[in-house]
């Protein structure tokens, strides 16, 4: 029981990043954009919601710094697939590149020093109640935010005037365009968003996951968040499914290790990218599902006539 | 309607001098230009209507209507000039302006979202609150008062393109509109869709909407429309009363000369079947797609047949199944000059002797930043002797190809090898339609020969494609057009819901006979549509 | 005013030469203004970081050096792009190729004549086809990303080598130190000069090959069409599943020949780490050189350069040689924009009348 309760317990840690993260390129991406950049945007986020952490003592202000470090780089990106019309997915592995190099460089005074968490939030008396209270009421704040964020994009997206827009953008922005709608303003406001729960995931490994800063500690998390938005076929709950499945998956190998069967450790460290490609070809080996869900305008670039 | 008071008096047509308050003119556009870079667009255009008229706006293909009513709507900006609403100037920054001030506009190229509902499309266009409930109410209402039947919660994906325009028109009707804009609306209808669609023009009109409309088609200006504004090369060269005008007149002012007529030779009958399609069927290849239904067709030497029907029915997939982009599990599905060639891809086909030109120029038919020289390799690199010599390009010799087709259709360029994308529509599609002809094919197929190009370089488009057939070549031509399909085709074929109808006579045919096929009276299923959705679920 | 793009009728020819070069430009006035920051004498830090390096025989040798494998990946990588098949997974088929061609020296350390190194080299390559190949047949059978596919191979491909070295592949002389025995004699690259060596000529000849395939052959015409144009590449009778095997077998080959290279010359042996991320740095290398062979010649030089000036800062400037990527990510961005004015220009428009409108009832 006990071992159980441990699991669960990491495989939430280890799920949250991918779930803030997939949420943020799910929207982008049903406003038509395809931005690559989400593990440069993550590491960003990481290093200098680290590094605030770590000036100012305050985890909270740590996780403000590390949106707005996302947003930054989202901006950048905006500027060049948006404004300058660049190619979408060049720019998202710029981004990617300037992320991790300027996270290693703005970080090589942070390696080594012990780093600021971000407490649970234990609701009194429900934490206490046996095996799930530690589960569900004893969690720190962003675990309990990305759940909210799921049902929030979920509602926003199909329920709401905005979310009817950013899906309109996404799927013709010809047709947005000449009923008068902003596709380029509306695509930057996802962008940048996008960019904040990139940064905010990065955040969660630097404050929460393992609280200290390793270069390149995202470990091609933004990668793995990108396939999960595929995974999910751009819908906000099944993302937070896979992200779940996937987080277990992850610990389950660790688990695994420990168990001292004598298997590489290399081998289960392997297991997050392997099982990333074998979901993507399950996904994208069903067109059906595939087809109808992609946003028709995804990594096109639009020039309004003027 | 807004305005009914003031529209009540249907306006005569007859010159009417008088100026007063209120305003005479619901919306005047004075001295209007637009550049686009070199191009002018549009003008010193200047365009007047007045309440409760259906005003026609006449030209050419590139003549600037569209343009036009773009700065009119606010989707452009005029580089100078005047617009008033009412006898007051305003500035129409974009189309929400528009809206606002009470104009609608149904585009030739729909505005919708094909992943959206009906009713979700509809709420894009409407200002203000979000509530679907009631706005699905709504739909129903205004659909059922105009004859309109939709289904608020449908894909608009799965819709027929006659449905998907009464979505554009109930979209402009909920929001109460004193001008509504109809840019070539019939271009996408049968002849009987685009006569219920002139009651609802006509019963809008006598409610007091002026209508702005927009078309090429000079019979249905003729019959519907109180006035004419008629643009020629960005300039508006005449107004007039369509209704006192004939056709023939109405051409000259568009045209600016009389339209050469092409003047088929007669055809040699009984030769060969160069081209034989045997009861080709596939199902659709997405939710957007059509599936194609046992599909029969001989096309002669020396013949040429056209295939009639409105956008959507299944024209591109046929001819995707024609051209050999997709493969048929069937060998004897189709047969190219006695070969079954049903499985074979599009350059074992033209291997074959058959030659193919797409709708789309840029992006299929050409390459749009490749020279013309090497657009010429594209379609010939494995049918012409010496332009790939073991692996390798002889660009020389392509040019000389580029060349001679240029000179051979008057293709005019900004120099000698330009890229694809500097040429005009025109021009391009000379080019495109020429570079297949100079292989003189024994089988040619062609998709929307003359869609968006001048009346110049249509003429010569057609003319060119009946010299092939009287040459001895099998000639098919898939067509919107039915001006041009009467003017060339020998035999006619019907396409709709992936059904083709058997190919008659062109002579024992009338346009009501072609648009009642149009319309599917030749479907054996008539739950086609039903099948299709089984298909692609 | 406001300034807009307006697209041109046809690409510019000279934007296509002037914009790298526009970039590079940018990049060093960033450089200076973060040198700036760092309180150093801006053009003083540029002049070491950027022109010091080419000052010394030994240094520009290196630079050859370090340029070898950024070419060579970075051609192969530019056919890639110009047929829109994103392979960013050079680093794990790098990885691959020399895990592979490194098969000789480890299995038989004794084998010692001329067949050995043309084995390794070859052994080298089917290793990057074949690390290549998974992608492109994920892609080709089942549509798969072959972006996130060939990204998450890297991570396996360096996790298998860390495997190798420390486990079964362990020099049992080195002292428990995780590599391989060291590579000598015939396994080892011959070298002119005193560092210079086979792998430098590989490359250039590679990207002359290749400038040849893109430009004279109708398997670089199919590349170039199908990139360009889909559905016109499929109207030519052209194969985009082909093309993109065709393409994953060749930047996956030359990645694995840069990969047998390297570790058959300046690293000597199979370790943890070998590469600086160079699968990555010739994504740059290919948009520097504007994805023409030839360019990438003069791009893979340019970014073996700003490695140079990392080193260089590090020991002069005692900046962490960190900057080095950091100006290398920057200097994509600016390509990537730079590039934009090649299919458009900025025309200053006079801004519109406001956009109120009279009160309407």
């Amino acid at each position: 029981m006990d071992i159980l309760q441990a699991l669960i317990l990491t495989v939430i840690t280890a799920s949250t990043p991918l779930l803030l993260a997939g949420l943020g390129e799910l929207v982008v991406e049903r406003s038509g954009v395809l931005n690559l950049g989400v593990e440069g945007m993550m590491v960003m986020g990481a290093v200098c919601g680290f590094g605030a952490a770590h000036m100012t003592g305050s985890p909270y202000v740590g996780i403000i710094a590390s949106m707005a470090a996302g947003m930054g780089l989202a901006f950048l990106f905006a500027i060049l697939t948006q404004t300058f019309v660049a190619n979408q997915v060049a720019s998202g592995l710029a981004l990617t590149l300037l992320g991790l190099g300027l996270s290693g460089l703005i970080g090589e005074s942070f390696v080594g020093i012990p780093g600021t968490k971000v407490e649970k939030l234990v609701f009194p008396g429900l934490a206490d109640i046996p095996f799930l209270g530690r589960i569900l009421f004893a969690q720190d704040l962003l675990v309990y935010f990305s759940f909210l964020l799921t049902g929030v994009v979920s509602f926003t997206l199909f329920r709401s005037r905005i979310g009817l827009i950013i899906r309109a953008v996404g799927n013709n922005h010809h047709s947005a365009h000449t009923l008068g709608y902003d596709v380029i303003t509306v695509r930057y406001l996802c962008i940048v968003f996008g960019g904040a729960c990139s940064g905010l995931a990065g955040g969660y490994l630097s404050l929460a996951y393992t609280p200290q800063w390793i270069e390149n500690m995202t470990a091609g998390r933004g990668w793995i968040a990108l396939a999960l938005v595929v995974f999910a076929s751009w819908l906000p709950w099944r993302l937070a499914v896979g992200a779940y499945l996937f987080g277990t998956v992850t610990i389950l190998g660790f688990f695994v290790q420990g168990m001292g069967w004598g298997i590489p450790s290399q081998f289960l460290s392997s297991l997050p990218y392997l099982i990333t490609i074998i979901a993507l070809v399950i996904i994208s080996a069903n067109r059906a599902i595939t087809r109808a869900n992609t946003p028709a305008c995804l990594g096109q670039s639009f020039v309004p006539d003027r | 309607m807004a305005g009914s008071a003031k529209g009540s008096e249907m306006p005569s047509g007859s010159k009417k001098s008088k100026k007063q308050a209120p305003p005479k003119y619901l919306l005047e556009a004075i001295n209007i230009d637009k550049n686009f870079g070199d191009l002018k667009a549009n003008d010193q255009v200047s365009l007047r209507i007045e309440p409760g008229e259906i005003h026609a706006l006449l030209g050419e293909n590139g003549a600037g209507k569209s343009t036009l009513v773009k700065i009119i709507y606010g989707s452009l900006q005029p580089t100078s000039g005047e617009i008033r609403w009412m006898g007051r100037p305003v500035s129409i920054s974009n189309p929400a302006v528009a809206r606002k001030l009470g104009i609608g506009m149904v585009f030739q190229h729909f505005s919708l979202f094909e992943a959206l509902t009906v009713a979700e499309n509809i709420a894009l266009a409407m200002p203000g609150d979000f509530d679907m409930q009631k706005l699905s109410q709504t739909i129903g209402r205004v659909s059922k008062t105009y004859g309109l039947p939709l289904n608020p919660d449908a894909t608009v994906g799965d819709l027929s393109v006659g449905e998907r325009q009464r979505i554009e028109i109930v979209r402009c009707l909920l929001q109460q509109p004193k001008l509504l804009i109809m840019d070539e609306p019939t271009a996408v209808l049968t002849p009987q869709e685009a006569d219920q669609l002139f009651l609802t023009l006509r019963r809008l009109a006598k409610e007091g909407c002026a209508i702005l409309y927009i078309s090429h088609r000079l019979q249905e200006v003729k019959d519907l429309c109180h006035r004419a504004t008629i643009l020629r090369h960005g300039k508006v060269v005449a107004e007039a009363d369509p209704r006192t005008e004939t056709a023939a007149s109405l051409a000259r002012m568009m045209v600016g000369a009389d339209i050469k007529v092409v003047r088929p030779a007669k055809a040699r009958a009984g030769g060969k079947v160069k081209l034989a399609i045997n009861r080709l069927g596939q199902p659709a290849l997405g939710p957007f797609s059509v599936a194609l239904h046992d599909i029969f067709l001989e096309v002669h030497e020396g013949e040429l047949v056209a295939i009639a029907g409105v956008a959507g029915n299944g024209q591109a997939e046929l001819f995707d199944a024609l051209s050999g982009e997709r493969t048929n599990p069937r060998s004897d599905a189709i047969v190219i000059n006695g070969t079954k060639a049903g499985h074979l891809g599009v350059g074992a086909r033209r291997k074959l002797g058959a030659a193919f030109v797409p709708e789309e120029r840029l992006g299929h038919g050409a390459v749009a930043n490749f020279v013309l020289s090497e657009n010429v390799v594209l379609t010939r690199h494995n049918v012409e002797a010496g332009l790939i010599r073991s692996g390798l390009l002889d660009l020389t010799k392509a040019a000389d190809v580029s060349a001679r087709v240029s000179k051979d259709f008057d293709v005019r360029k900004p120099r000698p090898d330009p890229e694809a994308r500097s040429l005009s529509g025109g021009n391009l599609q000379k080019f495109v339609v020429g570079r297949e002809m100079d292989r003189r094919p024994s089988i040619l197929l062609v998709n929307q020969p003359t869609w968006g190009v001048d009346a110049g370089a249509s003429a010569l488009i057609r003319q060119a494609l009946v010299d092939l057939a009287r040459q001895g070549s099998a000639v098919l031509v898939i067509s919107q057009d039915l001006d041009e399909i009467f003017e060339i085709a020998d035999r006619i074929a019907v396409l709709s819901r992936g059904e083709l109808s058997p190919a008659y006579p062109a002579s024992e045919l009338t346009y009501e006979a072609v648009g009642l096929l149009m319309a599917g009276a030749h479907e054996k299923t008539k739950s086609s549509k039903g099948e299709r959705h089984a298909i692609s679920a | 005013m406001q300034l807009v793009l307006e697209r041109r009728p046809e690409r510019s020819k000279s934007m296509l030469l002037l914009s790298p070069l526009l970039a590079l430009l940018l990049t060093a006035l960033v450089g200076g203004l973060i040198f700036l920051f760092r309180g150093l004498n801006p053009l003083a830090a540029l002049y070491i970081y950027f022109v010091e390096p080419l000052t010394t025989l030994w240094s520009i040798e290196q630079l050859l050096v370090k340029a070898a494998p950024l070419i060579l990946i970075g051609v192969g990588l530019s056919i890639c792009y110009i047929a829109n098949v994103w392979n960013i997974g050079a680093e794990g088929q790098f990885t691959a190729g020399a895990i592979f061609g490194g098969m000789w020296p480890v299995f038989f350390p004794e084998f010692q004549s001329f067949p050995v190194l043309p084995l390794m080299l070859l052994f080298g390559m089917l290793g990057g086809m074949l690390y290549g190949f998974i992608p492109a047949f994920l892609k080709n059978r089942f549509g798969a990303n072959e972006i996130l596919t060939s990204l998450m191979l890297v991570y396996v491909a360096g996790l298998s080598l860390d495997w190798l070295v420390r486990g079964p592949w362990r020099d049992p002389h080195g002292y428990n130190f995780p590599k391989s025995v060291t590579f000598e004699g015939w396994q080892i690259l011959p070298t002119m000069g005193t560092t210079v060596h086979l792998g430098v000529v590989i490359a250039v000849a590679a990207a002359l090959g290749l400038a040849f395939l893109l430009d004279r052959t109708i398997k670089g015409f199919e590349i170039r069409v199908l990139g360009s144009s889909p559905r016109a590449g499929s109207f030519a009778g052209f194969s985009r599943d082909r093309i993109v095997l065709f393409c994953f077998l060749l930047s996956g080959g030359l990645a694995g020949l840069a990969g047998i290279c390297e570790v058959a010359s300046t690293v000597g042996q199979l370790q943890p780490s070998i590469s600086p991320g160079y699968g990555f740095t010739a994504i740059i290398v290919a948009f520097l050189g504007r994805l023409n062979p030839l360019g990438v010649i003069f791009a893979g030089l340019i970014l073996a350069l700003s490695y140079m000036g990392g080193e260089a800062a590090q020991v002069t400037l005692g900046i962490s040689d960190k900057i080095a990527k950091v100006f290398q990510g920057i200097l994509l961005f600016f390509i990537l924009a730079c590039d934009t004015f090649i299919l458009y220009r900025l025309r200053l428009l006079p801004r519109r009348p406001a956009a109120e409108l009279q009160p309407a009832e």
